[in-house]
């Protein structure tokens, strides 16, 4: 009797690149659910405008690089990128800078390299430094977390349907009285106000340990991130060694002087930290390759993280961060190949 | 001697092994006409010792070793040579390979055994050792190495544990184990007797954990024998532990180097169907011409373990376990990890044949179509090698070989493991073999290269030498002339 | 005032290490060169054959470092070869000129027609490699296993007996093969 015959192995796990991209956008599902919660619904549009934008690009670069279009949209790497931008975004941004931002991030971060697996940045956090640079203004419009001392006047979800399409507030709106800065933005700007830690910390934006409302955005992000250690989707190597590095930074400045340093626990709960930890540093394309090389990688960023954001000229420094090691992994995998069984150094 | 750590990586796989291990192993009949490929061991093919017309017995000697690495082939049948010639051959993939086909007279007569020995003890290690090389005797496990070469490299150790290899750890095999559960005083005699032959010190049964019947009757066999410079070790069940790098660096926390052997730190490693088969030629005078082969998978209505003589085509296995079920998809030779596909079945078992595995689509998972390397590390965590398999297959797409042989493709054992984790569905066994011969020839083209420089400055100095030599005695000449004028 | 001390610190210091790097740089020129032959020849095939013009493998080598050869010249060495030497040598890459020679497409080794051999010793003194075992008016023969081809010993010899023949697979070629075969038990 004549038989077919395969390649060995000839078991393989289902694993695919879609299941693993799905498990990710489920446990990032959390954070989205907290923010809303707190900041309204802009996330959503802008999740959707960001996820419509992802994909179209995404199947403009197939297109012109002749690849099979439905392999690679339904991988999920693309909508992956467009929730992360997304939820780095303002909820009040205009359309416009969602869609330019993540168009950027598709076409000339991630295709522009080569596609899934080639590229060297953070195609996400690339989309965010370049509508940093380029449109500070629209990134400063974040609203204060909905809660009774902040939030004086709420927005329905069809008023921000519009404020978000046209760029303008509705006629009873102001920007400015319904705006807020971040916690982290009010705590640079206090401080080199000459405040001390204790006095910018009694504004009502700080909560009981992070700044209000972000601190449970970023619990909710360590749950999922957490998910994603159990599920083995990620290993703990990134997420402790950048929450560990940031942890050491800050409690070495912290314990020199608590006067105009901000605490480890004020650092690993703000801005997007748990986010950085957790999903943005954790992009398998653009970390480091052995674990020691990722142990490196990621406590790079901390440091970074703690450093921008201390004194460098941006209020959350995870983005440029995640951006400068992304440059050293090369060098970085070069001097950390694991030893080879058998051998006696490492190559 | 490296201080590694104990076998990292790996995978736990689903057995598959209920079924077969049910029965107790049966005998499988004879075949009518017996193929027998003269290179089914690793190392230089037999050279046949008899001609067509020849009438044989079983157990005798048909065919010769040629070269340091080779073994003798002994007849599984009795009857006449009926051609010496290609045949399908599962060690060519199924392509012909020169062998000798004996036409079965189904009268079972033996030859008389050249040799017994009862008292092993009493012959002289290396006497013994060169008898035993005589049996026909390679590995088991499946590589097929033959055993004098092994012997030779072992007794040059100073000191030596053998190490006895009943870590089955493949899904589906499970011949091994049932040696161990029925033949469990052959093992221990043969590790004796290897154990004297090579003057070792200390011998060690190593064997996975989810086979306590096995364990059992070993335990039971050493209690009988009472030899305690001999141990049974238990090793988790993490495929590939029966791999001999892996077991060694399990059992004795080291590694075997590189460019070395196991004899280099001390260790030697034999299957344990080996050692059952060694203790029967010395102990009983009978050669290799059988071996338990495990049929089973879910293309196959009953799965049992068979004592198959060599030649025996597979299709007659096939229809000793009632035949072919109407779902089986392919026919693999080993389990499903490392198998290798059989296109026919009209193929014979050798000495390497453990098990067949008539596979169905229960049996299989087939790969998914193939995506970029996402660089997720999998392949990374359960390489038993410690390899980064995502730069190798990098390198490989290349094919740059500085880069290829910086990340070890020549350590890849290949296992399957990173396959078998890989997302992306990346081939990356069939990718490593099919640059590992492109390495292998610019490594040897590059220490050939070298040797050649070695020689060329060597008589570049010598001449320089004579050179030197013959000007001295010239000026001396001169010298002396000199003095004679004067 | 101080920012002019501290410029023209500064521009001194620049000048300072300029001039240190270019003395430095003299002294090291002829063990930089030393090595780069070194590093040369380690690429090259060592096959000692002349078929570059050069008088083995050093000189050439010695040659490309001087800048007095290019990187197309070495037939044995292939294209692979002539690539990686561009690289070291930041020359373009090119292939091999055939004008230097054509390589057979099986590795060849010389082979001595015993019954013909006269015993000169001509060949032996001709081969680069020593792959060459014999006397005077005693039998020669070549060691294939060491020979490489390079083809120095037949036009020396007076009755014509060497011939090149394809080189087969060697034993431990055999035994490398089964080594790297490590099955699971």
């Amino acid at each position: 009797m004549e038989f077919p015959t395969s390649q060995p192995p000839h078991v393989v796990a289902p694993n695919t690149v879609a299941r693993f991209m799905r498990i990710v956008i489920y446990a990032l599902l959390p954070t989205m659910a907290v923010h809303v919660v707190f900041f309204g619904p802009g996330l959503l549009i802008q999740s959707a405008l960001a996820i419509a934008a992802a994909l179209a690009a995404e199947a403009l670069a197939l297109r012109l690089r002749k690849k099979p279009l439905r392999q690679y949209l339904t991988d999920g790497t693309a909508v992956i990128t467009a929730l992360l931008l997304a939820l780095c975004l303002p909820p009040l941004a205009p359309w416009w800078l969602v869609v330019s931002g993540t168009a950027f991030a598709i076409l000339l971060a991630k295709h522009a390299f080569g596609g899934l697996g080639m590229n060297i940045f953070n195609p996400a956090m690339v989309g965010y430094a370049v509508l940093l640079v380029s449109f500070p203004a629209q990134l400063l419009t974040w609203l204060p977390p909905d809660v009774p001392e902040l939030r004086t006047t709420e927005l329905s979800f069809w008023q921000t349907l519009t404020t978000i399409l046209t760029g303008h507030l509705p006629d009873a709106f102001r920007w400015d009285a319904i705006t807020s800065p971040t916690p982290l933005d009010a705590l640079r700007t206090n401080l080199a106000m000459g405040m001390t830690m204790q006095e910018a910390h009694a504004s009502p934006i700080f909560g009981g340990f992070g700044g209000r409302g972000w601190e449970w955005i970023n619990l909710a992000t360590l749950i999922g991130g957490i998910a994603l250690l159990a599920l083995r989707i990620i290993r703990w190597q990134i997420p402790v060694a950048m929450l560990g590095s940031l942890v050491v930074c800050a409690s070495i400045m912290y314990a020199f002087d608590p006067g105009a340093y901000a605490g480890p626990v004020f650092h690993v709960t703000s801005g997007a930290s748990m986010l950085g930890a957790f999903f943005i540093a954790t992009d398998p394309v653009s970390a480091a390759t052995s674990d020691r090389g990722r142990l490196i990688y990621a406590s790079g960023i901390g440091v970074l993280t703690y450093t921008i954001r201390t004194w460098g000229g941006y209020p959350d420094g995870v983005a440029f961060a995640v951006l400068l090691m992304n440059v050293a992994v090369p060098l970085i995998d070069r001097y950390t190949i694991p030893r080879i069984y058998g051998h006696a150094e490492r190559p | 001697m490296l201080q590694g750590n104990s076998a990292r990586g790996g995978l736990r796989l689903e057995a598959h092994k209920e079924r077969s291990t049910r029965e107790p192993i049966a005998q499988a009949s004879a075949p009518a006409l017996a193929v027998l490929p003269l290179d089914q061991h690793a190392g230089h093919p037999a050279m046949p010792i008899v001609a067509i017309g020849d009438r044989v017995a079983i157990g005798q000697a048909i065919a010769r070793p040629t070269g340091d690495v080779s073994a003798w082939l002994h007849a599984p049948v009795s009857g006449e040579v009926v051609g010496i010639e290609p045949r399908p051959s599962v060690t060519r993939d199924c392509m012909p390979a020169p062998s000798i086909v004996i036409a079965s007279d189904a009268r079972e007569t033996r030859h008389p055994p050249e040799r017994t020995i009862q008292d092993f003890l009493a012959v002289d290690p290396l006497e013994l050792r060169e008898w035993i090389g005589r049996g026909g005797i390679v590995g088991l496990g499946g590589a097929a190495f033959p055993i004098s070469a092994k012997l030779a490299t072992g007794a040059q150790a100073a000191e030596l544990a053998l190490l006895i290899n009943g870590a089955e750890c493949e899904p589906y095999i499970s011949c091994d184990e049932m040696l161990m559960r029925e033949r469990a005083d052959d093992v221990l005699h043969g590790a004796r007797i290897l154990m004297h032959a090579l003057q070792a010190r200390e011998g060690i049964i190593a064997l996975e954990d989810d086979a306590p019947l096995a364990a059992e009757s070993l335990r039971a066999a050493l209690a009988k024998i009472e030899d305690d410079r001999i141990r049974i070790q238990i090793v988790p069940t993490i495929y590939p532990s029966g791999g001999e790098r892996q077991l060694i660096a399990s059992v004795f926390g080291r590694e075997v180097p590189f460019a070395g052997l196991p004899p280099d730190i001390g260790i030697l490693c034999h299957n344990v169907s080996t050692a059952a088969a060694v203790a029967r030629w010395v102990r009983d005078g009978e050669p290799v011409v059988s071996r338990v082969v495990t049929i089973t998978g879910d293309g196959v209505e009953r799965a049992r373990n068979l004592e198959a003589r060599l030649g025996t085509p597979v299709a007659q296995l096939i229809a000793e376990c009632a035949g072919y079920t109407p779902r089986v998809e392919r026919l693999l030779m080993g389990g499903t990890m490392m198998g290798m596909p059989l296109s026919t079945d009209e193929v014979a078992v050798v000495k390497g044949t453990n098990c067949i595995v008539a596979a169905s689509a229960m049996d299989l998972q087939p790969r998914q179509p193939e995506m970029p390397c996402i660089r997720c590390g999998n392949c990374s965590e359960v390489c038993p090698a410690y390899l980064l398999p995502q730069q190798l297959h990098l390198n490989a797409r290349a094919m740059d070989l500085a880069g290829l042989e910086r990340y070890g493709l020549m350590d890849c054992i290949e296992c399957g493991c990173c396959d078998y984790v890989c997302p992306s569905q990346i081939p990356l066994v069939a990718r490593f073999r099919e640059a590992k011969p492109r390495l292998a020839e610019h490594l040897r083209a590059r220490d050939d290269a070298r040797d050649s420089r070695l020689r060329y400055e060597s008589r570049a100095a010598r001449l320089q030498r004579l050179e030197a030599e013959q000007r001295a005695r010239l000026e001396e000449k001169r010298r002396q002339a000199r003095r004679k004028e004067s | 005032m101080t920012e002019l001390i501290a410029f023209a610190l500064m521009m001194g210091l620049a000048a300072l290490s300029l001039l240190a790097s270019r003395f430095a740089a003299r002294g090291a020129d002829a063990t930089a060169r030393a090595r780069l032959i070194e590093r040369i020849n380690d690429v090259l095939p060592q096959t000692q054959c002349g078929r570059c013009t050069f008088a083995g493998c050093r000189p050439y080598a010695t040659a490309l470092a001087e800048g007095s050869a290019d990187i197309n010249q070495c037939p044995p060495g292939g294209d692979s070869t002539a690539e990686v030497l561009a690289a070291l040598l930041g020359r373009p890459p090119k292939r091999v000129d055939p004008e230097f020679g054509i390589m057979p497409s099986v590795p060849m080794v010389a082979w001595i027609d015993e019954p013909a051999c006269i015993g000169c010793t001509k060949c032996i003194q001709a081969c680069p490699v020593d792959a060459i075992v014999g006397a005077s008016r005693y039998m020669h023969t070549v060691i294939a296993a060491d020979c490489t081809g390079c083809e120095l010993c037949i036009p020396p010899c007076p009755v014509d007996c060497i011939e090149m023949r394809p080189a087969s697979a060697s034993i431990t070629e055999v035994i490398e093969a089964a080594r790297f075969r490590a099955l699971p038990g």
